[in-house]
């Protein structure tokens, strides 16, 4: 029973981080039914740039408190990713706003190696690792584990999915961009600048990213210029999984596919007889992941492709 | 000085010559329809004008100004609003929100609801169905819809696009009273019509446009009753 509960809160703390990410990929999709493949690249980005400044602070005896210092390298971070959101769309997908689908897709994974290898010409090819300078506090729930780290991530990712949901739902910017995902020319009619809305669109998705970055590499105490990969990859299922398109879509998904992910690590050994190991908790993730897209092609939230205007 | 100013417009759709050549005013408070048959290119000429179709020669003025090289979203802050083609309402937005749409180039918020309200005075069933969204509205209703989202927007000169295509002939009569209504409280409209005999009965002056020219132009009292107009359109 403890291995379950401690497996769930596992795989909750991991999947928020999944939906963090999930969303800026499905905000994208959302508005320009483009799949950015390089935003895994930018959450990668986030981990760099903040433990960068963090490793510099503690590095130069900095007399703060541990967690100030994280917030100090996440301040850093968000900026420098809300400006490479905001680039990559400018200078990568606008030019082929109006061009075949599949020319901005390629585009999407060009533009995810290039990241990848500046990040190696700047950090270089090592595992960049996390001070320890954070709480390390233990606490026990039902038989389980949750540390400090764990609870900080959860309450970040309910905060940040609150009010992102409350953005989209209830202001001004929120509703031109549910209006332009729905068409571009009419919310022009209105007075919606596309361009506009679609640039605030990346440089949110990547402000989360980079969040979801230090996140990511607190939990693990590790960063790595290839760390965007699997990351993006398994945020880009999650997204698939709750429904593309759908932000409540991907935060279901996320979650979901961190706590499978989490409970196979757990339980494949057993359940196979040790011939897998906990190594194949991502073959677990995404077999989930192929058996619910065959029974439901646009996942879990997603509307049928047809109810899209 | 008039209001909208088209002179020598051509606006091409792929490799076709949707629009050449027009040329033709709307003055201030004044109603303009145009006629023609299917293709004649109404449509190309309505999206060109908002700013959604580029204009391959020619020129637009508008309240005094070019907007011949203006986008839709700059286009609609010097009040010319169109209600497109199928209305074009946001489905999944509330009926509600898409009216606040209407008004997102607005920061007077007080006045956007009063004038909210008086839209959900003018058709209650949206006022009713002011939380549900705009896509499970009748297709009458989403004209409503369309028709005072534009307003929202409180143009000089509301461009209409068949507003009464495929509704039912109660709700045609309702959208043409509106449509009446706009144009006594100094609003100009320039509205295309597959119904000619209606259009030109609600309008003071009218455009019919054949293959992508304005083929002719004079009082909508005189071009109603002309033999060949009354043979091509009224079905006579």
């Amino acid at each position: 029973m403890d291995i379950f509960v401690q497996q769930i809160i596992n795989g909750l703390v991991l999947g928020s981080v999944y939906a963090l990410v999930a969303l800026g990929y499905t905000m994208v999709y959302g508005i320009l039914e483009l799949i950015n493949f390089a935003h895994g690249e930018v959450t990668m980005i986030g981990a760099m740039v903040s433990l960068t400044v963090i490793s510099a602070l503690v590095g130069v005896g900095v007399d703060l408190p541990g967690v100030v210092i994280v917030l100090l390298g996440l301040l850093a971070a968000i900026p420098v990713c809300m400006g490479v959101g905001f680039t990559i769309e400018r200078l990568a997908y606008r030019p082929l706003r109006n061009a075949p689908r599949l020319a901005p897709l390629i585009t999407a994974i060009g533009v995810s190696i290039v990241l990848q290898n500046i990040a190696m010409l700047i950090w270089g090819r090592q595992y960049i690792s996390f001070p320890p300078i954070l709480p390390q506090g233990r606490h026990q729930i039902l038989g389980a584990t949750i540390t400090d780290v764990q609870i900080a991530i959860l309450v970040a990712s309910v905060v940040l999915m609150l009010g992102l949901t409350l953005m989209v739902k209830k202001s001004r910017l929120g509703r031109a961009m549910r209006a332009t995902a729905q068409s571009p020319q009419i919310a022009g009619l209105m007075g919606v600048n596309a361009n506009t809305v679609i640039s605030l669109t990346f440089i949110l998705g990547s402000a989360l990213a980079a969040v979801a970055g230090v996140m990511v590499s607190a939990y693990y105490g590790l960063a790595h210029y290839y760390m965007g990969f699997l990351l993006g990859l398994k945020a880009f299922s999650a997204a698939v999984l709750g429904g593309i398109g759908n932000l409540a879509g991907a935060v279901l998904g996320g979650l979901l596919l961190g706590v499978i992910e989490s409970l196979g690590a757990g339980y494949i050994g057993g359940l196979t007889g040790g011939v897998l190991g906990s190594n194949y908790q991502d073959v677990f993730a995404f077999f989930i992941l192929i058996l619910v897209l065959m029974f439901r092609p646009s996942g879990l939230l997603g509307e049928r492709v047809g109810e899209r205007a | 000085m008039s209001l909208l100013a088209i002179q020598h417009l051509s606006v091409s759709y792929g490799n076709i010559q949707a629009v050449s050549r027009a040329d033709f005013t709307v003055d201030e408070g004044e109603r303009v329809c145009l006629i023609g048959a299917n293709g004649a290119g109404k449509t190309t000429l309505l999206k060109a004008i908002a700013g959604m179709l580029p204009v391959a020669h020619g020129a637009i003025h508008f309240a005094g100004q070019s907007i011949t090289r203006l986008a839709s979203h700059q286009i609609v802050h010097l009040g010319l609003a169109l209600v497109p083609e199928g209305r074009g309402i946001f489905s999944r937005l509330s009926v509600q929100e898409n009216l606040a749409m209407g008004a997102y180039i607005r920061r007077d918020k007080a006045a956007v609801q009063q004038e909210t309200n008086e839209i959900y005075q003018r058709f209650p069933r949206l006022g009713e169905r002011r939380n549900q969204p705009a896509g499970q509205l009748s297709g009458g209703e989403q004209q409503m819809l369309a028709i005072g989202r534009a307003l929202l927007s409180r143009p000089r000169l509301l461009l209409l696009d068949e507003p009464s295509m495929g509704l039912a002939p109660l709700m045609v009569k309702t959208i043409f009273e509106t449509i009446a209504d706009v144009a006594e409280r100094g609003v100009s409209v320039l509205l295309v019509e597959q119904n000619a005999r209606l259009a030109l009965a609600t309008c003071e002056r009218g455009l019919v446009m054949e293959r992508g020219e304005i083929a002719l132009q004079g009082a909508a009292a005189t071009l109603a009753q002309d033999a060949t107009i009354q043979r091509a359109y009224f079905g006579v």
